[in-house]
């Protein structure tokens, strides 16, 4: 059964929009999120084919919902759960943040 | 930079935190990442596409090889499909009279960048990846490139391990350019197939 990502040929997408000047980032994080990918890659936390089907197998409404960068950080941090490395309540932003 | 896209101010907190957790942890530091977002700025670039496609108009033997091996044609050039995590099968096709080429990744947002650097974001999205191998025609003239009925259109499908890139056609009345004047006509629409040029 394919997955909300193999949307080749899918009817019902808006019209394609083309942003003239388009930076190569649009805010920081979505840089950070790029590097911290590559260096978790690299350092072996999970390979290039586990971070492909972590965004692959999202909620399908999410992955609909989120921009290209949400969606890699949606996969990132599943697999630090699923690896092991940190806990979902360790990856939430602590309620008081600004107070810490 | 701005914080134009929905919830960013929420999702850069998010980040931070995370990024905080794996220094902490040992897992990451913050020159690494620093200097992984300065490779990727500086990596590849639309002109490495540009720079093989006027080769290819003004050499029809290294267009023959590109076309037969495009990984080991390029090195030629000094350019290679390495640069990235892994190193990935590239296949050049070329436009021709009776056939336009375009590329796009239906899963997900596979494309040369270690040669061409990062994509558009309408490449990433799910309204060209879906639309495009559909209706090719009617996604092209959505980008005012209006084909002749005639022109065949091949769509390219890319994949983890095989990426695609377009020799657009060679413009009419350029015969008196240099290669490196007919690289500058070349933008980064025509090296995907979303452009004549």
């Amino acid at each position: 059964m394919s997955r909300i990502n193999d949307v080749g040929g899918m009817v019902g997408f808006p019209a394609i929009v083309e942003e003239p000047d388009e930076p190569t980032f649009h805010a920081d994080w979505e840089a950070h999120v790029l590097a911290l990918n590559a260096a978790l890659i690299r350092r072996g936390v999970y390979n290039l084919d586990e971070f492909r089907d972590a965004i692959e197998r999202m909620e399908p409404a999410t992955y609909l919902a989120s921009s290209y960068y949400e969606k890699w950080f949606t996969a990132i941090t599943t697999l630090l759960v699923e690896k092991g490395v940190a806990t979902p309540e360790e990856l939430a932003v602590p309620r008081d943040a600004s107070g810490a | 930079m701005s914080g134009d896209h929905h919830g960013s101010s929420a999702i850069s907190e998010q980040v931070r935190h995370v990024e905080a957790l794996l220094e902490a942890r040992g897992l990451v530091d913050e020159g690494e990442l620093d200097r992984r977002i300065d490779e990727f700025l500086a990596g590849g670039s639309p002109a490495n596409g540009a720079r093989i496609a006027a080769r290819a108009w003004v050499d029809p033997a290294f267009r023959d090889r590109l076309l037969a091996d495009a990984n080991a044609a390029i090195r030629e050039l000094g350019l290679s499909m390495s640069g990235g995590l892994q190193e990935q099968r590239l296949k050049v096709v070329a436009n021709t009279a009776d056939e336009h080429n375009v590329v796009v990744c239906t899963l997900c947002s596979c494309y040369p960048i270690a040669l061409l650097g990062p994509s558009p974001s309408w490449y990433k999205s799910e309204a060209y990846r879906s639309r495009v191998v559909r209706d090719p025609r009617g996604v092209l003239e959505e980008f005012g490139l209006e084909l002749p009925p005639t022109t065949r259109i091949s769509v390219w499908d890319a994949s983890a391990e095989s990426r695609y890139m377009v020799v657009p056609r060679r413009p009419e009345g350029t015969d008196g350019l240099s290669e490196e004047e007919l690289a500058g006509l070349v933008t980064r629409k025509g090296l995907i197939g979303t452009a004549a040029v």
